[in-house]
């Protein structure tokens, strides 16, 4: 019995490593992580400023008020007032996108989705990717961009007048994909090991490293948003769990001292 | 189980005893049952299941009070729940942890009884209704993930109920049936939401008085698989025995401490558990007309889902994802050695059932995986390795499971 299945099971392990190799090779596209601190509050202010001006013309926060983002991020009333309320919202009011739904159909053929939860159901790193990997692309009628993390996508480059419009190098253009840089052994860093697939066409007002910045306190913010309850959550977690611990500890003094008696 | 012939104490205690058999309960139940002494971290379970049943009970009560049944409604007030009930979120979280964890103690208990034999004689019944209230949680954890009305929801709800398209004759009526409309919809949802606050726990309540009726009438087996009713002392008692109350019950709250201990870090720390325990797709609505990149059911039902989707067959691959999830309940008539426990049994048993708990974790692991060529490749390999433990067992279990036992368990005093 014994030597029939040691092969077997043997043979399996080795299919198991050669199915996550190949698996490995089909998530290759230039990917970064968005490394962004939750718990870092003048980034989280950042990006809400940057949600308002940039994002919130077309896309809701339709689960989160602003009355809440203020008090999480610790924005005073009046700033809350004049800054991050849109004039005609009352601050308890759900974050809504300023432009009509039936104009959105028409002109980008969509609507643009709630970004409520966008980062738990697409990741931090996703939303970063996509944020920052626009690129000219004259076979795009509609908008004149494409994008690395969603080909084909209809929004238009939105933060060009930041980024500039950087194009994909020639010897790219064939593949969408790219090799990818390693993401277990880069965790920590900003940058991919493997060298940028493009190259710096029109130039924005932000160099390379600001405007990752820009995008990474966006991203911080929408992880905020997705899961508001976040950092109340672990600092109660510290405190169960260790009573959790003590009181486990108890109970395996009580336990033991009655079990003196089992013989 | 010793009879109380004199009530204790006097005042409410004795009124009480006349109306109602407190104190005789007490006896019988917990403080004359007599436990194995020798019950080792695989006997945390089964309690550690009731603690979570209990707890999905109680969360779910109050999840349920914000809950709106709807397709409109269902997943605005889940994220209502999340964000804006106060401590919405941890109803939910410690709910939908829960439910994970209820698989994680349950797939352990029946590694245990795997282990040691406790399906044999006298237990078989005991193990048919573990085996029942298994189902039955299949069923209540398949639609409560239905019911906040995500992607996965949506889609995961259409693949199952798919599942009984392949039935001959009566499928595509019967599908119909339990959705309750020619699509998986608002209907469908009503009626999930239904069987799972009110039919199903009902159901499973039942079956968990009916396994701790069971078990009281058998006793507990143990990790040596010898009977300790065959070896009693003068004064009546199994000399293996000790009382469950206080001991037993005094252990398990140790097993319960470090078990919320472990619940609280996945609660407070992890919710999704890495899109395991909480999916990705499931944090977007359900949407008919976008079907998420790979579809698959939650971690606990992924070792059934993977041998579905490796045959290429539908009607076979529906048969032989039946079999792979009833085949346990043959069990106990499968195995034909005399000993019980994994001990006390040769080699080739214990290469047997390593293969078996291999293959199960690797079939899991492959469910969870995209339909990918080399994963249904190493699938279709599993596949037979899986059905081999029940076609094997017969024979290996009577080939070498009749070595000789010891008359009193293994045990070291502290």
């Amino acid at each position: 019995m014994r030597t029939n299945n040691l092969p077997v099971i043997g043979a399996l392990a080795l299919l198991l490593v050669a199915a996550t190799a190949s698996a490995n090779e089909h998530h290759a596209t230039w990917e970064r992580q968005a490394d962004n601190e939750v718990a870092n509050l003048p980034s989280l202010q950042r990006g809400a400023r940057n949600f308002m001006a940039y994002c919130s013309g077309c896309h809701s926060l339709k689960y989160i008020r602003y009355s809440r983002v203020a008090a999480d991020l610790k924005i005073a009333d009046g700033a809350r007032d004049s800054l991050l309320v849109r004039p005609g919202d009352k601050a308890t009011d759900y974050i809504k996108a300023s432009m009509p739904a039936a104009d959105a159909q028409d002109w980008f053929g969509k609507q643009p989705p709630d970004l409520s939860l966008v980062t738990r159901s697409r990741g931090t790193d996703w939303v970063f990717n996509f944020l920052t990997t626009f690129y000219a692309d004259p076979a795009s009628r509609q908008t004149g961009v494409n994008n690395l993390q969603l080909p084909g996508t209809a929004m238009p480059h939105v933060l060009a007048s930041l980024q500039g419009v950087q194009t994909l190098r020639a010897a790219d253009h064939k593949e969408e994909a790219h090799p990818a840089a390693d993401s277990e052994t880069d965790k920590g860093e900003h940058e991919a090991k493997a060298p940028s697939p493009f190259e710096p066409g029109v130039v924005g007002s932000l160099t390379p490293a600001q405007y990752d910045e820009f995008v990474r306190d966006t991203v911080n913010f929408l992880d905020y948003v997705g899961d508001p309850t976040q950092l109340e959550r672990k600092s109660l977690g510290v405190w169960v769990v260790l009573f959790l611990l003590m009181f486990s500890g108890i109970a395996w003094m009580l336990k033991k001292e009655y079990w003196k008696d089992v013989r | 189980m010793g009879a109380v012939t004199e009530t204790k104490g006097g005042g409410f205690r004795a009124w009480l005893n006349k109306r109602m058999p407190v104190d005789q309960f007490m006896a019988d139940q917990l403080t004359g049952y007599y436990a194995p002494k020798n019950f080792n971290i695989w006997y945390f379970f089964g309690s550690l299941a009731l603690l979570v049943f209990v707890m999905q009970i109680v969360t779910g009560i109050f999840i349920t009070m914000h809950y709106k049944v709807g397709e409109a409604t269902a997943f605005n007030s889940v994220e209502y729940l999340m964000r804006e009930v106060p401590y919405g979120w941890l109803l939910r979280t410690l709910h939908s942890t829960g439910a994970s964890m209820f698989f994680v103690v349950v797939y352990l208990h029946m590694a245990r009884a795997l282990l040691y034999g406790s399906y044999k004689a006298p237990r078989e019944l005991l193990w048919v209704i573990g085996m029942l209230i298994y189902f039955a949680l299949m069923a209540e954890a398949f639609m409560g993930y239905v019911l906040p009305w995500g992607n996965m929801s949506f889609w995961g709800a259409q693949v199952i109920i798919n599942i009984f398209n392949t039935i001959p004759v009566v499928g595509p009526d019967l599908v119909e049936w339990i959705r309750g409309d020619y699509a998986v919809a608002d209907a469908t949802l009503n009626r999930f939401f239904s069987l799972h606050v009110i039919a199903l726990p009902f159901l499973i309540a039942l079956l968990i008085l009916l396994h701790l009726v069971a078990l009281r009438q058998v006793g507990s087996n143990n990790p040596d698989g010898i009977e300790i009713k065959e070896n009693l002392g003068p004064d009546g008692k199994p000399v293996d025995g000790i009382p469950f109350h206080p001991y037993y019950t005094l252990k398990d709250v140790v097993g319960v401490g470090l078990f919320l201990t472990l619940f609280a870090i996945v609660v407070f720390f992890a919710p999704t558990f890495g899109g395991l325990f909480l999916e990705k797709p499931n944090f977007e609505p359900a949407n008919p007309m976008s079907t998420p990149e790979h579809i698959a059911p939650t971690w606990y039902f992924t070792p059934y889902y993977a041998i579905l989707r490796a045959i290429p067959d539908q009607r076979l691959g529906a048969l032989m994802f039946a079999l792979s999830v009833l085949a346990f309940v043959f069990l106990p008539w499968l195995d034909r050695a005399k000993n019980k426990s994994i001990r006390y049994r040769g080699l080739a048993s214990k290469v047997l059932l390593g293969m078996f708990f291999v293959v199960f974790l690797v079939l899991m692991w492959l469910g969870l995986q995209p339909a990918e060529p080399a994963y249904v490749l190493l699938a279709r390999i599993c596949i037979p390795l899986y059905f081999a433990f029940f076609i094997l067992l017969p024979f290996v279990s009577k080939a070498d499971g009749n070595g000789p036992v010891p008359t009193r368990v293994t045990y070291d005093a502290h």
